[in-house]
């Protein structure tokens, strides 16, 4: 197993696997999300006392579900980078961070759509929406400490840390909010149970592995290039940028080599 | 035959010395002090002199004046010493980092968390807490100001190496100090309610340890990568 992650780790080796790779992650997210959403938004039916609103939950949910676990995600991956150095991995967490800031702010931007209609506010201080707003702060704090430093390797050990208490913090802060305020309604999804109708829970299943596969698909996209950026002094990136350049102008590159 | 000191003489070392730094210093330990007195002030300059509405608000006024005194003076706790480079031998002795942020944390809530435990009373008078309540108050800071010492020490030693490292501090340290807000604020509020307050301290106790018994493992790890 160390010997497939440390060739897994090499920037390279990641390169090729993730283009053969992305094409199918790519395609599958776009036809679950495509058929999630066509399943949410006009296959389904309006819920008895919600009424459309309920539509918003198939948007909501799977992205708080991804915020949630984008964090954990970027936590292990800067804990694994943190401890064996791998660059793969201080790459994906450092990419991480972004995409789940924004899977949190758009948790809260629906989340607050959907509290205007239904509790007649935009804005509450319930228990659910301000951890989630503190999510939100961590993460940008994460990403603050992750821009400050010059230095790639200290700033990915640095934020390292930040990512790892910040996991710890996470369970804590989310119990002591809810223990200082409740208004949410309670979780409809158990392990083995579900309170939620077959005909809306399918859809909302759909859209929530599509989108964790669209953060595979973006995470993929931006590792990728974040590894060319970081590696473009290396022998195997400037082949490649060789190799795109032949392909997309032959004629021109062709003559740049006869004048050499 | 022992040629490395015990690890509680280093920590008694290591406090002696800060507190003998800090003592030629004295407007550093005062500054926040002071800071912690206005910002309790401007609350009923804001809000207007009611006492009934300054009761209701005062458990939350104190701890986030609190709160950002604590935080204001977390900067010191490293930076002289990483200007001048003796963190950097600090680091370097025989004994594990660990002690020397416990050492720094103790150094800091003795200078910034103490006080602030002994002034907070005067001000809940003046926010007309009653006296269930100030009592309270008091235990809930004692608990919970050593918090705020330990997970700032996280974020003071990830930022020590910075230019700039003092807004991104309150940025980094803020939200995790949430729970603290929470447990305390909500002791005081409950006993102004005349409820028992005993669950939140129980609370603030356990964050406290389990801050005390990770806090410094992590700060210590942190430095290493700031002095890097």
């Amino acid at each position: 197993m160390w010997v497939w992650l440390h060739k897994f780790g090499s920037p390279k080796y990641f390169y090729d696997v993730s283009g053969k790779i992305l094409p199918w992650v790519g395609g599958a997210t776009a036809l679950l999300i495509l058929v999630g959403l066509y399943l949410g938004l006009f296959a389904s039916p309006a819920d008895y006392q919600q009424r459309d609103t309920v539509r918003i939950m198939y948007i909501h949910v799977p992205s708080a579900w991804n915020s949630m676990f984008i964090y954990l995600l970027m936590a292990t991956a800067a804990a694994i980078g943190l401890i064996w150095n791998i660059k793969i991995a201080d790459i994906v967490a450092a990419v991480s961070a972004p995409i789940g800031a924004s899977f949190t702010l758009l948790t809260l931007i629906t989340g607050s759509l959907w509290g205007k209609p239904m509790w007649g506010t935009w804005w509450e201080w319930d228990a659910r929406l301000t951890s989630e707003l503190i999510l939100l702060f961590l993460y940008l704090g994460y990403i603050a400490l992750q821009s400050a430093f010059e230095d790639r390797r200290t700033a990915a050990r640095a934020s390292a840390v930040l990512a790892i208490v910040g996991a710890v913090n996470v369970p804590i802060i989310y119990y002591s909010v809810q223990w200082w305020n409740t208004l949410h309604q309670p979780q409809s999804l158990g392990v083995g149970t579900s309170a939620i109708h077959p005909s809306m829970l399918w859809p909302l299943l759909l859209m929530a592995i599509g989108f964790k596969l669209l953060y595979v698909t973006i995470l993929l996209l931006r590792t990728r290039a974040a590894v060319l950026e970081r590696e473009r002094n290396s022998v195997w990136v400037q082949e490649l940028v060789q190799d795109m350049a032949v392909k997309s102008a032959p004629g021109l590159t062709r003559s740049n080599h006869e004048q050499r | 035959m022992n040629a490395t000191p015990g690890v509680f003489a280093v920590l008694g070392v290591l406090i002696r010395r800060d507190l003998l730094l800090a003592l030629r210093r004295r407007a550093q330990i005062l500054n926040p002090l002071v800071f912690f007195v206005i910002v309790v002030t401007l609350f009923p300059l804001g809000l207007g002199p009611e006492p009934n509405l300054l009761q209701k608000l005062a458990p939350g006024v104190l701890w986030v004046a609190a709160l950002l005194s604590a935080m204001l003076s977390l900067e010191a706790m490293f930076h002289s010493d990483f200007e001048d480079g003796s963190l950097e031998q600090l680091l370097l002795a025989p004994q594990p980092a660990f002690v020397t942020v416990l050492a720094k944390v103790l150094t800091h809530w003795l200078l910034s968390g103490l006080p602030l435990l002994l002034l907070a009373p005067l001000l809940a008078l003046w926010l007309h807490l009653s006296p269930e309540a100030i009592v309270v108050l008091m235990a809930s800071l004692a608990l919970g100001t050593p918090v705020l010492s330990l997970i700032g020490a996280i974020g003071v030693a990830l930022t020590v190496g910075l230019r700039r490292g003092g807004v991104l501090l309150s940025l980094l340290v803020l939200p995790l100090y949430i729970p603290v807000l929470i447990m305390g604020a909500g002791a005081v509020d409950a006993a102004a309610s005349g409820l028992a307050a005993g669950a939140h301290l129980s609370m603030l106790g356990a964050l406290l340890l389990l801050s005390l018994s990770l806090a410094p493992w992590a700060a210590g790890a942190a430095l290493r990568i700031s002095v890097e």
